[in-house]
């Protein structure tokens, strides 16, 4: 393995748990050619003629998709920090004596930490996928045997679509399904709204399991996991902790700080004239996120305006918008809370919309350049605009990428952030991992002042005047190290323990073991 | 084994540091550092440490910090104490003045808005300018628990002079009797422009603490009028109010306190306030008479933005000039409500602009439609119409505009 300078300037492996890699070239600068990947071809009459695809246990489900060392197991999110199946797998393959399977899930949660274990004992050569707390802690001390590769939400599909990734076996929880495993993200007692991330598993895994705690009637409609792509269907009693799912309320923020920084993004983009009627908007679920959208919802009201539509993670903030006609439609891809998951139930115009549609390099169209304000936040932002959310400034691994990565081609890219957190500048030289080029980040909202990319001179010139605490970059960086001091720069060893891959597939960054 | 701690730790601590400081005989300095932000602070904290008890002449000691992300004002303040609390040292480490906070202040200038900080708590200080209130007060009286006052002076000495208030007016709340004049031995001289005096009951308090302040100014050779907010919150200093308000030329605005002096006449606080109607009328009097800011009381139920608009309104119409706020979400809610509202600039602008053609053409009487307009009249719309200007409501040419 060699490093390679990308274009980004950041040193990169060549190769990534034995395949070629390809460094990152700019944004928008490969272009794969071929074909996509196909799973294999099925037959169905291999399969039962009462289209029961029920089996006794996920062992059972395992065993005869012919789990075995080295295989690929694929899993979503949707059940979160609440979810029951995906450490079941490890479980099971770990008693069976498999070794060096690789986990792709779409996102890891805290309930994910036991996972350590098959890591430790081998039954798991490697995660390719986010990872957060003490599992991100693991790989960033090099105990992980493989390379870790983190992916967007995108980038997973089209990792996935172009092959890079073959998917053995997909291990799908469901909310609810048939037996012949039509499966939704609505109804039982399990219910996540969505399940829109388990797409391009079901539809390019060589075998696609479904688990549920809630069989239905055939036919599981409106179905989002088809049927005739299920190998079997397991029925378990809980697929997953209901309040760990979803949150029963998301929150504002309270902390009068990130409100004040909220209140100043709403007040940005009610000058800047990007909210207007008609605009189409994606805000994430944190704290400051939620506040930015009551902000903007009151602005709405005030001027008797409509979002076309915007793009979810929803929360119920987002619903009221919807409901009190502030917001035509909202297109979903994960639910947050549980108003959310009561929308998509009932309302028509609550749809859900995988990210495998919005944001796939490989798509014939990119849903996010249709965003006009996205807002987005970050770990750290260095004073050429790049943005940084896997790690923190110590260099620990401790985030995955989400729909970051792909969130950036909106029209807009917004990132409320604080100057510092505790003692620790989140505005620095250069950020400690590079997971999106400057170029594609816009404007950034500090408690201290706005900063707007130089290259965005049409937002520049929007602003200009109008009372809003306009700064460089530059300037906000050194008000952060006056008051904070200037940081020691993170330690690494040599050893690349995880691949940062753009949306493109292309590396990135590669992040190091630090050192102790 | 003597040993001093001072600081905070723990889960919910924010930008503190806890210090445990123990003097030894022999073993040089030994330290022992626990940091949330180690490993990009800790060679930084760690020189801090060691060369400020060498500042002050440590040889041998056992030094442990226990950091929750402290900036370098609050370590040397949590260093200082410690010393100080084993040693009895007078050598104090002053900080760097930032250029930022060198401004001055004057008597008439809004105190719609008064942020208390507690003096014990750095992590609030940091963003507490940015909300924008007309003034921060950094407050060593009842927010400070007894056995924390040493600390939280130095403290605050500290961020006065390290933190940045973005312009808001630099008050503190000094401790009532001899402790309050330590507080302003120790503060005074880093650019403090008010002090307000708690549970004061008459004049000579307020003379006392004025002629304290004088003393340590030109001891500093500073000239600069240090103003004063003497706060009334007991019945004796209600019906003192008036002696109170003149006792000193630097007395710029009257607050009343409302918690104690409603469990001074032993009745409970309503959010109605029936019964400190009196005494709130008598401050907003007896100030008026003696040409200062009547401020009112705190609004202390920091849930209730909707409670809190009624209370500043009702304020407004009983003539105060300000309130103080514990939270800073109070502040745009205080400023909204004593600014005038858009009803009042309209009919002030009519008012001044018929003022305005009245005197242009010679005419002695001012009319507005049929009705003649007072001079007091045309006085208060003129004051309406400044204070928009100054809030920004306004711009500052708008009767060209309006003419125009």
């Amino acid at each position: 393995m060699k490093l390679l300078e990308n274009a980004a300037g950041r040193m990169v492996p060549d190769e990534i748990n034995g395949k070629e890699a390809v460094p990152f070239k700019g944004v928008g600068k490969h272009r794969p050619t071929g074909r996509k990947y196909a799973p294999p071809i099925a037959t169905c009459i291999d399969y039962p003629e009462d289209n029961n695809k029920v089996v006794g246990s996920l062992k059972e489900a395992l065993v005869r998709c012919g789990l075995k060392d080295g295989m690929t197991v694929s899993t979503h999110h949707h059940l979160r920090d609440g979810d029951l199946v995906s450490n079941q797998i490890f479980a099971i393959a770990s008693e069976m004596g498999v070794k060096d399977l690789v986990w792709l899930p779409s996102a890891s949660f805290p309930c994910n930490d036991p996972v350590i274990q098959y890591l430790e004992d081998g039954t798991v050569n490697r995660i390719e996928g986010s990872m957060n707390g003490p599992l991100g802690m693991f790989v960033s001390e090099g105990r992980m045997k493989g390379m870790a590769v983190l992916r967007s939400h995108g980038g997973r599909v089209q990792a996935i679509q172009d092959g890079d990734v073959k998917i053995d076996i997909a291990v799908l929880a469901a909310p609810a399904s048939d037996s012949f495993g039509n499966a939704r993200g609505t109804g039982g007692p399990s219910a996540t709204g969505v399940i829109g991330y388990a797409k391009p598993d079901y539809l390019y895994a060589d075998k696609v399991i479904v688990v549920t705690d809630n069989l239905v009637d055939l036919p599981c409609f409106p179905m989002e996991v088809e049927g005739n792509y299920v190998d079997y269907v397991v029925v378990v009693d809980k697929i997953g902790i209901p309040e760990k799912i979803v949150s029963g309320t998301t929150q504002i923020t309270k902390s009068p700080d990130r409100l004040l920084i909220a209140e100043l993004t709403a007040l940005f983009l009610e000058k800047s004239g990007l909210l207007r009627n008609g605009a189409t908007m994606q805000a994430g679920a944190g704290g400051t996120s939620l506040a930015i959208a009551v902000f903007v919802h009151q602005m709405l009201k005030k001027k008797g305006w409509k979002l076309s539509f915007g793009f979810g993670g929803s929360t119920r903030y987002m619903v009221e918008m919807l409901e009190e006609g502030q917001m035509g439609y909202i297109l979903d891809a994960q639910a947050f809370d549980l108003d959310s998951v009561k929308s998509i139930e009932k309302n028509l115009n609550h749809i859900p919309y995988p990210v495998f549609n919005a944001y796939n390099y490989h798509s014939k169209g990119n849903l996010t350049t249709m965003m006009d304000i996205m807002i987005l936040g970050a770990t750290e932002i260095d004073t050429g605009f790049n943005g940084n959310v896997v790690t923190h400034s110590d260099g620990l691994l401790l985030h995955g990428i989400g729909g970051w990565q792909n969130c950036l081609h909106a029209r807009n890219v917004i990132i409320p952030v604080p100057l510092f957190r505790d003692r620790i500048p989140v505005i620095v030289d250069r950020v400690t991992t590079l997971c999106g080029p400057g170029e594609l980040i816009d404007v950034i909202i500090t408690e201290r002042g706005i900063a707007i990319n130089p290259g965005r001179q049409d937002l520049i010139d929007s602003v200009r005047g109008k009372g809003l605490p306009l700064v460089t970059i530059g300037e906000l960086r050194e008000t952060a190290e006056k008051i904070c001091g200037k940081p020691e720069k993170a330690a690494f060893d040599e050893r690349v323990v995880a691949a940062i891959k753009w949306v493109d597939g292309t590396v990135i960054d590669a992040v190091r073991k630090v050192r102790k | 084994m003597k040993q001093a701690i001072t600081g905070n730790a723990g889960p919910r601590v924010r930008s503190d540091i806890e210090v445990t400081l123990e003097l030894t005989d022999s073993g040089g300095i030994e330290l022992n550092i626990k940091s949330k932000v180690k490993s990009m602070y800790g060679k930084a904290i760690e020189e801090q440490c060691r060369f400020l008890l060498d500042y002050f002449g440590i040889v041998n000691a056992r030094l442990s910090v226990n950091d929750s992300g402290a900036l370098p004002f609050v370590i040397a303040a949590r260093i200082e104490a410690a010393v100080k609390a084993l040693t009895g040292t007078t050598k104090s480490f002053i900080p760097e003045m930032i250029p930022e906070n060198i401004y001055g202040s004057s008597r008439d200038r809004y105190r719609f808005s008064r942020l208390y900080l507690p003096g014990n708590s750095p992590g609030m200080f940091l963003n507490a300018g940015l909300h924008s209130p007309d003034g921060v007060i950094l407050d060593l009286e009842d927010s400070v628990a007894p056995d924390r006052k040493d600390e939280a002076r130095i403290l605050v000495r500290n961020a006065l002079r390290a933190v940045n208030f973005y312009g808001a007016e630099r008050m503190i709340r000094i401790n009532q009797g001899e402790r309050g004049l330590e507080d302003l031995e120790a503060l005074i001289p880093h650019n403090v422009q008010l002090v307000l005096i708690p549970k004061c009951e008459n004049g000579e308090t307020v003379q006392t603490v004025d002629r304290k302040i004088r003393e340590i100014k030109a001891g500093e050779g500073q000239n600069e009028t240090v103003f004063l907010m003497p706060i009334i919150e007991s019945a004796a200093g209600v019906e003192h109010a008036m002696e109170i308000a003149t006792a000193s030329g630097s007395v710029v605005a009257m607050a009343i306190g409302l918690e104690d002096y409603t469990a001074d006449l032993g009745v409970q606080r309503t959010k109605e306030g029936k019964e400190s109607l009196y005494a709130r009328n008598r401050i907003v009097v007896a100030a008026r008479a003696a040409g200062i800011q009547p401020i009112d009381s705190v609004f202390s139920d920091v849930g209730d933005m909707e409670g809190l608009l009624q209370n500043v309104l009702s304020s407004k119409a009983m003539g105060f000039d300000g309130m103080g706020c514990i939270h800073p979400r109070q502040i745009a809610v205080i400023r909204e409500g004593f600014s005038p509202s858009p009803d009042e600039i309209e009919k002030a602008k009519k008012i001044v602009v018929a003022y305005h053609d009245a005197l242009e053409k010679g005419l002695g009487v001012v009319a507005l439609g049929t009705k003649m307009i007072d001079p007091p009249v045309v006085a208060r719309a003129e004051k309406t119409i400044t204070l928009a200007v100054r809030l920004g409501i306004l711009p500052g040419n708008w009767i060209e505009e309006e003419k125009a």
